[in-house]
């Protein structure tokens, strides 16, 4: 795979040396990525655009980009070995999804070599953060029956609806968005995805709260928006084929040979768990109810660990269907619910109430709670993953659906569509 | 399983497999349903030629695996004993056989040439685990040990010949000794069990006598072997019900496709499609701690602890949930004794509770993130 012969353990070795010294240790904000207020926010976006072009400086940026695009053209293993050797280090957190996965993954396998060439060097040196707009304000889990629509003007596109739950639209460089181009033909056959810069006239975004009053959720409006046709990845009302990897490479995020990220940050390795230092300060590192929520906890981080990589493995080697992805998705979502309830119980009453001082022991377990879902929503829903799971690994009937074979313009679509 | 087994190892796992397909097939076990052994002593012979007790075992003392890992080799062997639901005492022969490797003295060469032979059978008698009350004490008397208390259930030890019994010293740490089961003041009782096939036993000691010959390892200092033979242990359960998980789900599948309700399959209900879709999950999140658990403690990792009793933790709860699961999709055939799914779903209960529930796991997992944080 790798055309430039360095071995993985030569790879690794020179990682480990410009890894210790070039990066410092892993910051909170790279493991809780919600930051305090818009400012800390930016602060954190600048550090990770600086932390992703000392990446791109030091020749690591890109382990798995082919290399006329500014990767270094290596293999999932020289990926792997640096994340290993990133272990406990800080890294450009934000970047990674959904900007190196599924973004930049769609346009590698999708996009033409001048589209390549403008968008993946500045992706690879921390100048172009990707959002992905997929879901509407009619629906997010049926992706293709999306209704923002763009129409054909000479050369180019003219784009009009909106997108919603876009993750950091707001200061953001590029969106992948899927539209509808054709209404008269069944829905998976009318869709084509684009590519447009956010800042520009005609594209308004609004903020949307969440309950813990973070607002990182955009919805964006497109008002007559003009995108050049060479700015379409794939081909016309060929959306769908393009749809299916993108799906498939979020739901990988968490295997991605294109992601950087530092082992162990799923689970897996030896690094400190906030359980023990939350038990800890509670005085109940002798209880045993405690010491049986922690353990259970790293159990199940050891599990997910092994499971991403077996999953890796299988997608690498290409004896997995695509659709086990999503095997990873709802156990990645299941998961997270019962780590986070873990935390919930381990703090206990304490999590009902507190001060700036035990906000990190004490406030965060009630709020991430509150937001418990998230896990199970974001990325495609966990009921979405069942279906694929059951139908397309399984092999059991499809559900009926009211848009089978039916021109999309005379499917129902509920008075929010 | 492993994605990328060697040809011998693929061949030593389909040996097995044909193996026990021919001579313990579910129709078997049920007439043995009674057997006082559950299984008779040719079959475990001839199994045993197929290698199913060397892997842990040094070839200096007649031992060897196909791959040069016999953990993994091991876990394979027992992942096709799972799935057959087959009877044999294969865990704690092999518990047995890594303690005796490589002990010097001519009793443990005899009892390991029996147990590779497949003649001798030989268990553990875990007395002293990191999770137990100790229930047995093992104290010195002149060049003598004595051996004081009681265990259950021990596997097989109306079967075997040799018990491979542990307990703590005077000094609180763990001593371990190979006692022949005749030997005066042994008493065994057989117990009913939760399997069709496995036999149990309570096993007491009245002021046992044990010459210093019988001592394995060293007088107090046998903690750390004896972690080592619970590692080995979880690797082998684990994989075990893994494959006990992979049969009874196959089997609960087809079933979905081929029971009609209300003029539809059972597959095309939502309802039960996604209950199937988490089955699929634990079943494969299951394959990958099995098997990591197995690569792990057969390359000694320094996550070998750790990544064992994860998967003892996490199979031990999922195994018996995702059963459960199936019987709950059977509806009533579910439960009968004619249906072949209980030999699964005793399978995986049996082997949460063997070697530590998913609680004791869990807090052994506890003590090692805790012990390493705060010693950090
Ligand atoms: C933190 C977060 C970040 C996100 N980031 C982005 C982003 O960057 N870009 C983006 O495009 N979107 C993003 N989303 C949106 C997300 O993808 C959608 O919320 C999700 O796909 C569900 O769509 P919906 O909210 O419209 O719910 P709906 O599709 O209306 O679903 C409502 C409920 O019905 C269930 N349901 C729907 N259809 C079926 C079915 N066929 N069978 C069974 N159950 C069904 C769903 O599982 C859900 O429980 C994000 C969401 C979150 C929470």
């Amino acid at each position: 795979m790798s055309d430039s012969g360095e071995s993985v353990e030569d790879f690794r070795h020179r990682a480990r040396g410009w890894i210790a010294a070039n990066l410092g240790p892993v910051q909170p904000w790279d493991l809780d990525q919600d930051c305090a207020d818009d400012a800390a926010e930016l602060v954190a976006v600048a550090r990770d655009r600086a932390l992703q072009r000392k990446l791109y400086d030091g020749g690591f940026a890109g382990i798995c980009f082919p290399r006329e695009y500014g990767g270094l053209g290596l293999s999932p293993d020289h990926q792997r070995a640096f994340n290993e050797e990133l272990a406990g280090h800080e890294f450009p957190s934000r970047f990674m999804v959904p900007t190196f996965t599924p973004c930049a993954a769609i346009l590698l396998e999708f996009g033409t070599p001048e589209q390549k060439a403008r968008h993946i060097p500045p992706i690879l040196k921390g100048d172009a953060f990707w959002v992905q707009m997929l879901s509407e304000p009619g629906g997010g889990s049926d992706v293709a029956g999306a209704t923002t629509a763009a129409v054909r003007d000479g050369d180019d596109w003219i784009l009009n609806g909106s997108k919603v739950w876009t993750s950091r639209a707001y200061w953001a460089d590029w969106g992948l968005c899927l539209a509808r181009t054709d209404w008269n033909v069944p829905k998976h056959q009318g869709l084509t995805v684009f590519m447009l810069p956010l800042r520009q006239p005609g594209i308004e975004i609004r903020r949307i709260e969440r309950l813990n009053g973070e607002s990182e959720a955009c919805q964006e409006f497109f008002t007559d928006v003009r995108i050049p046709d060479s700015d379409r990845v794939g081909a016309v009302n060929g959306g769908w084929t393009v749809g299916s990897r993108w799906m498939f490479h979020e739901r990988m995020a968490a295997n991605s040979p294109y992601v950087t990220r530092p082992t162990g940050l799923s689970g897996g390795g030896t690094r400190g768990s906030p359980l023990v230092a939350m038990a800890a300060t509670a005085g109940r590192l002798d209880d045993p109810i405690a010491r049986e929520l922690i353990g259970e906890a790293r159990a199940l981080d050891i599990v997910t660990h092994s499971l991403n990589r077996r999953l890796a493995a299988a997608a690498a080697s290409g004896t997995a269907n695509v659709d086990g992805s999503a095997i990873g998705r709802l156990f990645h979502g299941m998961a997270a619910v019962r780590r986070t309830t873990i935390a919930f119980d381990l703090a206990g009453s304490d999590a009902a109430a507190w001060s700036e001082a035990d906000e990190a022991e004490n406030g965060a377990p009630g709020m991430d709670f509150l937001l418990r879902q998230v896990a199970c929503i974001g990325g495609g829903t966990t009921e979405i993953a069942r279906n694929v799971v059951s139908e397309r690994i399984l092999g059991m009937p499809r559900e009926p659906s009211g848009d089978h074979g039916v021109a999309f313009r005379d499917v129902p679509r509920g008075p929010s569509r | 399983m492993w994605h990328d087994l060697t040809a011998d190892q693929a061949l030593f796992r389909d040996t097995t497999a044909r193996f026990l397909g021919e001579r313990v097939p579910l129709a078997r076990l049920r007439e043995n349903r009674n057997d006082p052994a559950g299984f008779d002593p040719g079959y475990w012979a001839d199994g045993a030629a197929l290698g199913w007790t060397m892997p842990l075992v040094d070839e200096a003392d007649g031992g060897g695996s196909v791959s040069g890992r016999g953990t993994v080799d091991l876990a394979l062997i027992a992942y096709e004993f799972g799935r057959h639901a087959a009877p044999g005492p294969l865990v704690d022969c092999n518990v047995v056989a890594s303690a005796l490797s490589g002990q010097p003295g001519d009793l443990p060469r005899a009892v390991l040439d029996g147990l590779i032979a497949g003649t001798t059978i030989a268990t553990a008698c875990l007395g002293a685990a990191p999770w137990q009350e100790p229930d047995v004490t093992i104290r010195r008397d002149g060049d003598d040990f004595v051996i004081d208390g009681s265990v259950r259930p021990v596997e097989a030890a109306g079967q075997a010949a040799y018990l491979l019994v542990s307990g703590r010293s005077e000094s609180g740490g763990a001593t371990q000794l190979l006692v022949p089961t005749g030997e005066a003041g042994v008493g065994i009782r057989a117990l009913k069990g939760l399997d069709v096939s496995r036999r149990f036993a309570a096993v007491t000691f009245d002021s046992v006598r044990a010459p210093a010959a019988a001592l394995v390892g060293d007088h107090g200092r046998a903690d750390d072997q004896i972690a080592r033979q619970v590692r080995h242990a979880a690797v082998m359960l684990s994989a075990e019900s893994v494959g006990a998980m992979d049969a009874a789900f196959a089997m609960t599948l087809d079933w979905a496709f081929d029971r009609y309700a209300f003029g539809r399959a059972l597959a095309s209900y939502q309802a039960l499609k996604h209950r199937f879709a988490d089955m699929k999950s634990w079943l494969e999140a299951s394959h990958a701690i099995s098997d990591a658990a197995a690569d792990a403690v057969a390359d000694d990792t320094p996550l070998a602890a750790d990544t064992a009793s994860a998967a003892k933790a996490y199979i031990g709860h999922h195994g018996p949930e995702l059963a459960q699961e199936c019987v709950q999709m059977h509806g009533g055939i579910g439960v009968t004794y004619e249906h072949d799914l209980h030999f699964f779903l005793r399978r995986v209960t049996l082997n949460r509770l063997l070697y530590g529930t998913p609680a004791d796991h869990r807090r052994l997992l506890a003590a090692m993130q805790i012990g390493r944080e705060t010693r950090a």
